[in-house]
């Protein structure tokens, strides 16, 4: 019965989060409502991890899979993609690694910084 | 005979779920970051529909059973990041610095390069948010008016890429705290990028599942702005 119980809160938090991306007229998608709240229970304590973790991880490790039939529909829109997918794949190659770039170097900056300041404050300590 | 067999409930699943264990074999074996699982399972799936003529909306019927979950997928995301929540708290200006600035790199590097291509402000909308999760960008995209089949094509396109290019560009610029790449991963390259972070850690994963959220919104506060620069 474990899996059936951590299966009802999983789908009770993704219906939820349908139900407000239905009823509210926010650009939130269903997953996001659904993983703020769940978010939310667990650090109210009205979700224990242990309610959600073998299932929740089941979908977390199968998660690149799912991507594939979305994936797989490019191809019912190669005829509006074709004349500008040339363009298309320059901007989207160069930006993303720009994006992922500047955001890690932006990252490993600020925690490099903090980590010497630790450093220096457990030395004078 | 055909008809049967594409018609089952099971042969879009089937075919996915194979072609990905085989391309996740072929990326074990040959160990070259172009023969990304996803990239090469997607690519195998359109060869043989295409070649066995198969409409995609039959394969569609029964594959949808993997779109389907990952609504409650994404949901989970919330599992490696309350488990993380401290390191979240503890590295807030980290976090949201990088994720700001990662945004907005965004959206002006594809604002710049689409009017060095002289693309049409519509084509330019539309890729505005390649890099935001497929359900918010549909909609930012809508309201920018862009073409939203265009969108979600670059948004997959832009997932795929990143999941393929993390760990390369990770070498080359010597991003190793695992928050960062989490951070980098999760922003460039949103749902896609946060299953290759969650392969590489918990913190990255959790990292990663936070980008989403944050470049998400502020990609919808950004792109109107960005948008009447346009006109």
């Amino acid at each position: 019965m474990k899996f059936v119980k951590e299966i009802v809160w999983i789908i009770a938090f993704t219906f939820i989060g349908e139900a407000l991306n239905a009823l509210l007229p926010l650009p939130v998608p269903a997953g996001v409502y659904g993983l703020i709240l769940l978010l939310l229970s667990l650090v109210t304590g009205l979700v224990k991890l242990s309610d959600v973790e073998a299932t929740g991880n089941f979908l977390l490790d199968t998660m690149t899979l799912m991507f594939i039939p979305a994936a797989v529909g490019i191809m019912s829109v190669t005829d509006v993609l074709l004349p500008v997918l040339i363009p298309y794949i320059i901007m989207i190659v160069i930006s993303t690694i720009i994006v992922m770039t500047v955001t890690g170097l932006v990252a490993s900056a600020i925690l490099k910084h903090k980590e010497s300041k630790n450093i220096k404050k457990e030395a004078s300590v | 005979m055909k008809e049967a067999i594409i018609n089952s409930n099971y042969f879009g699943l089937i075919l996915s779920i194979a072609l990905f264990v085989l391309a996740v074999e072929l990326k074990s074996r040959f160990k070259l970051a172009i023969l990304n699982p996803l990239l090469i399972s997607t690519l195998m799936c359109i060869a043989f529909l295409t070649f066995l003529d198969i409409p995609y909306d039959t394969y569609k019927s029964s594959a949808c059973m993997l779109n389907f979950l990952l609504t409650p997928a994404t949901v989970c995301l919330a599992i490696p990041m309350y488990k993380q929540l401290k390191l979240l708290k503890d590295n807030l200006l980290a976090v949201f610095s990088a994720i700001t600035a990662g945004t907005c790199c965004s959206l002006l590097s594809i604002l710049v390069m689409g009017k060095l291509f002289s693309l049409s402000d519509e084509h330019i909308a539309t890729l505005l948010p390649k890099s935001i999760t497929t359900a918010i960008g549909m909609g930012v995209s809508e309201e920018a008016g862009g073409i939203v089949t265009l969108t979600v094509a670059g948004i997959i396109i832009t997932g795929i890429l990143g999941n393929m290019i993390a760990e390369s560009i990770f070498k080359i610029f010597h991003i190793t705290h695992p928050i960062a790449k989490g951070l980098a991963l999760g922003t460039s390259a949103h749902a896609v990028g946060t299953a290759k972070a969650l392969e590489l850690g918990e913190v990255e994963g959790a990292m990663s599942s936070l980008s989403i959220c944050v470049a998400g919104i502020l990609t919808v506060i950004l792109v109107p702005i960005v948008n009447s620069t346009l006109v």
